[in-house]
């Protein structure tokens, strides 16, 4: 067995920096069968239990090996609705490929290429397998459509369910064409592709409808005979720091930033939304978010700077974005914490007073506490801000859904069971349910709740059991 | 997609069109706004909901042409379609929502500056249909810019006309008339609300603020989502940071940082046309990159 995986092509990073184009080239048909034989087809296979949706990686990746690829492809089909995304932006290491038995001496089976290997070679060739269950007329409504939407909305019409998809913005995919930045998730090609394959099962898309405002939880149950809702509406709501100047104009937010880029496309000059185009970007932060602000300011013409309150060994990012911001020229100013934006006279940002961070005793998050250095502070030259300190879920749905609770964080409270909120008829999951987490966690969610959905529409009698 | 029912220019770059939009129409309330996209690569824009009708599905918007986006709307004819179109949002004016027994009695007055006069219009309209009677101040530059006169003939108790040249009603500013209204034509006001450009705003709240008058305004930062989502159209009202979009769009006037307000709206100005800020640009980048992108938009 080879201990090293098949190295992975990417763009050069002088030249990646210069276009949005995918960074991660992915593999050919003889390196995905390379690093597929590297797989020990284990009997007991850890890599299963690490996946929240659990797919037979090792069946997969077995029928990948021997060239049947339509088996491969039905195989992830079975567990993911959406394996082509899936195999670019999962945090692979902490999940499938972090339990890998080939990792212990070497490195683990590329899993997640290998996945989206599969994907890319059924889109390409048109292969889809579109089986589902005869209609049984019950509709269901799903708000959001994020991958806990669309997961959702997709199990039941397998099931025979007749979903509708209710979403607030004017493209389907929640963040993951609205967040997530061209680079790593080509927004035509994966996700609309793999959307497209979805709505294909006889799901029902109406975008630009907030439920909450253009129409209530109640008048869909009441008016439109919806026998079940799904609430998939994520945690879209971002922070901000509450320090002097974070009005001026230059700052935002991560989501207003990636936004503008990724949604209206704002990096092309065929599309009418502007962006700012600052020359010395500072994101405040070091998560996912963060990397993708920075890494997509670079793309712009940017100087792009992360300030970090902590150290690099608590970068919230994974091993893989940090190293490819570090790679297109992203600098770390790592134990520093912003005290102020200074502004120009016109009102625009001129630069960022921070201060030097020292780490602490652990606090409650089990991470040792920044701690201000007196004397420190110092001014960064900018003249643009980026605040990525995560994001909240909007209060809209639950503050105009009778009998619905959340927790303290605004958090929908569900039955972890069924994924069933305080109120009979409304499931939730996702990042709704959750706060910000992961793409497969939320499409897990929403599996689970498509399950609930099912079993009590059985238990109402409205469908029989299958 | 959305239909473009009707379409009449009201005067020179000034547009009004009924949009078929049922969810829409079905729920929108005085106050609140719309988002519309005109196609596939056009900006989110916000504009208010000047009427609607709920059986037949229709929402009216009132635009001004300004800048791309405004423009390619108005290029659009009677049967055309709209990409997207998005709402209601923001929230229903509380006055007008207000219990009639609440409204009883108060004496309220409306000042609307530009193609702000519109969205004044459901507003007065709805408070006349609860009995309520108001008086409105209309500003604008002259008689040939003035709109919906006749609306308000119909709905507002007392209708005042300030025109910048004196081509038509009083000559002077909505402040200069309103300040006439109370201290000389013996008027008492316990509310008034204004919507207008942002420096007609900024104008009546700080007069109403000398009297000890509550003003409402409606405030038109930039937007980008509208839902929550961005924080672009932050503002600063009292000590707090809110979101126009979900918290607003209507706030206390005397509350509001009105310079910063300003500052943040015209953010884009000097950006506006992508096309400065692309060439500005080009400077920064290598000639690759253009190409580059060249490539991706093909
Ligand atoms: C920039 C960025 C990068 C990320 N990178 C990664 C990554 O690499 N790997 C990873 O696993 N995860 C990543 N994440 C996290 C991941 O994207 C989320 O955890 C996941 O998308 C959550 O899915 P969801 O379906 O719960 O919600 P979302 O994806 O947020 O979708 C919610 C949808 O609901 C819609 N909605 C909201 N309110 C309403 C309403 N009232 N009516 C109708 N529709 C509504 C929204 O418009 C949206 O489309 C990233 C997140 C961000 C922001
Ligand atoms: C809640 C709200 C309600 C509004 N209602 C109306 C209305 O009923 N009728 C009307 O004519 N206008 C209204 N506006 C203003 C309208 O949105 C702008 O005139 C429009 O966006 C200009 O777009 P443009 O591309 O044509 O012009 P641009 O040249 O791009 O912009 C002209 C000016 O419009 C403002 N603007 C630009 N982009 C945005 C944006 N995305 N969001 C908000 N403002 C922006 C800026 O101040 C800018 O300087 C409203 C704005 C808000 C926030
Ligand atoms: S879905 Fe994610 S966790 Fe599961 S196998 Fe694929 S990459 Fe791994
Ligand atoms: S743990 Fe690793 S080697 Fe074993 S089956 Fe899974 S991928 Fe293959
Ligand atoms: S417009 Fe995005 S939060 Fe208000
Ligand atoms: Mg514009």
């Amino acid at each position: 067995m080879k201990l090293d995986r098949v190295p992975v092509r990417e763009q050069e990073p002088a030249k990646r920096i210069l276009n949005f184009q995918e960074v991660s080239y992915g593999y050919n048909q003889e390196e995905a069968v390379e690093e597929a034989s590297r797989c020990l087809q284990c009997k007991n296979p850890k890599c299963v239990g690490g996946c929240p949706v659990a797919i037979d990686i090792p069946k997969f990746i077995r029928e990948l090996r021997d060239g049947d690829m339509k088996a491969a492809r039905d195989t992830l089909g079975k567990s993911s609705n959406l394996p082509a995304v899936c195999g670019r932006v999962c945090p692979q290491e902490e999940q499938c490929e972090g339990k890998c038995i080939v990792g212990i001496r070497g490195t683990a089976v590329n899993i997640g290429k290998l996945e989206r290997y599969v994907a890319d070679w059924a889109m390409a060739e048109g292969y889809r397998n579109t089986e589902k269950a005869p209609s049984n007329h019950i509709k269901v409504a799903v708000i959001g459509s994020g991958p806990a939407g669309l997961t959702c909305a997709g199990d039941l019409a397998k099931l025979g369910y007749e979903v509708t998809i209710f979403e607030a913005l004017h493209e389907p995919g929640g963040v993951l064409v609205y967040g997530i930045p061209e680079f790593r998730l080509p927004k035509e090609k994966v996700v609309r592709e793999e959307i497209k394959l979805l709505l294909d099962l006889g799901v029902t898309l109406e975008t630009n409808v907030i439920v909450g405002r253009t129409v209530s939880v109640e008048n869909l149950m009441k008016d439109e005979d919806f026998k079940a809702v799904f609430i998939g509406s994520g945690a879209g709501l971002p922070m901000f720091m509450g320090i002097k100047g974070e009005n001026a104009n230059g700052v935002m937010s991560a989501n207003e930033y990636l936004t503008r880029a990724n949604l209206m496309k704002a990096f092309r000059s065929d599309y009418d939304t502007p962006i700012s185009h600052g020359k010395k970007v500072v994101v405040v932060g070091a998560g996912n978010v963060a990397m993708d602000a920075a890494r997509t300011a670079v793309r712009l013409g940017a100087e792009a700077r992360l300030v970090y309150r902590r150290s690099e060994k608590e970068i919230p990012a994974r091993a893989e974005e940090v190293h490819h911001a570090v790679e297109e020229g992203v600098i770390l100013n790592l134990l520093t914490n912003p005290k102020e934006i200074l502004v120009d006279e016109k009102g625009f940002v001129k630069g960022m007073v921070c201060v030097k961070m020292t780490l602490g005793e652990p606090d409650a998050s089990g991470r040792r506490k920044p701690l201000e250095m007196e004397g420190t502070e110092h001014v960064i030259d900018c003249d643009s801000v980026i605040m990525s300190l995560g994001t909240s879920p909007n209060p809209l749905i639950a503050s105009t859904t009778p009998g619905i609770e959340t927790n303290r964080r605004g958090c929908i409270l569900i039955n972890e069971e069924n994924g069933e909120t305080t109120s009979t008829g409304i499931f939730a999951g996702g990042d709704a349910v959750t706060g910000s987490a992961t793409v497969i966690l939320a499409m897990s969610a929403g599996k689970k709740a498509a399950q609930g959905i099912h079993a009590e529409m059985v238990k109402k009698g409205l469908v029989p059991e299958v | 997609m959305y239909k473009i029912i009707r379409k009449k220019e009201l005067v020179s770059q000034i547009y009004l069109m009924d949009i078929e939009a049922p969810r829409v129409a079905k729920n929108a309330n005085p106050g609140q706004f719309v988002i519309v996209k005109v196609d596939e690569v056009g900006e989110r824009i916000p504009l208010t909901i000047c009427d609607y009708h709920r059986e037949e599905g229709t929402v009216t918007i009132v635009f001004q042409t300004l800048g791309m986006s405004t423009k390619k709307l108005a290029a659009l004819e009677e049967g055309d379609y709209i990409r997207d179109f998005v709402g209601p949002l923001g929230n229903p004016s509380e006055v007008v929502m207000d219990s009639v027994e609440h409204l009883a009695g108060k004496k309220i007055v409306f000042v609307a500056g530009g193609v702000g006069t519109a969205p004044v219009y459901p507003q007065v309209k709805m408070l006349k249909e609860k009995g309520i009677d108001v008086d409105v101040i209309i500003g604008t530059k002259s008689k040939s810019t003035l709109i919906f006169e006749e609306e308000f003939n119909q709905v507002a108790k007392n209708l005042y006309v300030c025109t910048d040249d004196g081509s038509y009603g009083f000559q002077g500013l909505v402040t200069d008339r309103l300040k006439k209204l109370m201290e000389e034509e013996g008027k008492a006001y316990d509310l008034c609300v204004a919507i207008g450009p942002m420096i007609m705003m900024k104008f009546v709240s700080r007069l109403t603020a000398s009297y000890k008058l509550k003003t409402i305004v409606s405030l038109n930062p930039i937007m980008v989502d509208g839902t929550g989502m961005c924080g672009a159209c932050r503002v600063t009202v009292g000590s707090e940071v809110k979101f126009a979009c979900v918290d607003g769009p209507e706030f206390d006037a005397h509350l509001i940082d009105f310079d910063e307000a300003m500052r943040r709206q015209s953010m884009f100005k000097t950006a506006e046309g992508k096309k400065a800020i692309q060439m500005e640009q080009a400077a920064v980048h290598a000639e690759g990159e253009l190409c580059e992108l060249g490539e991706l938009q093909k």
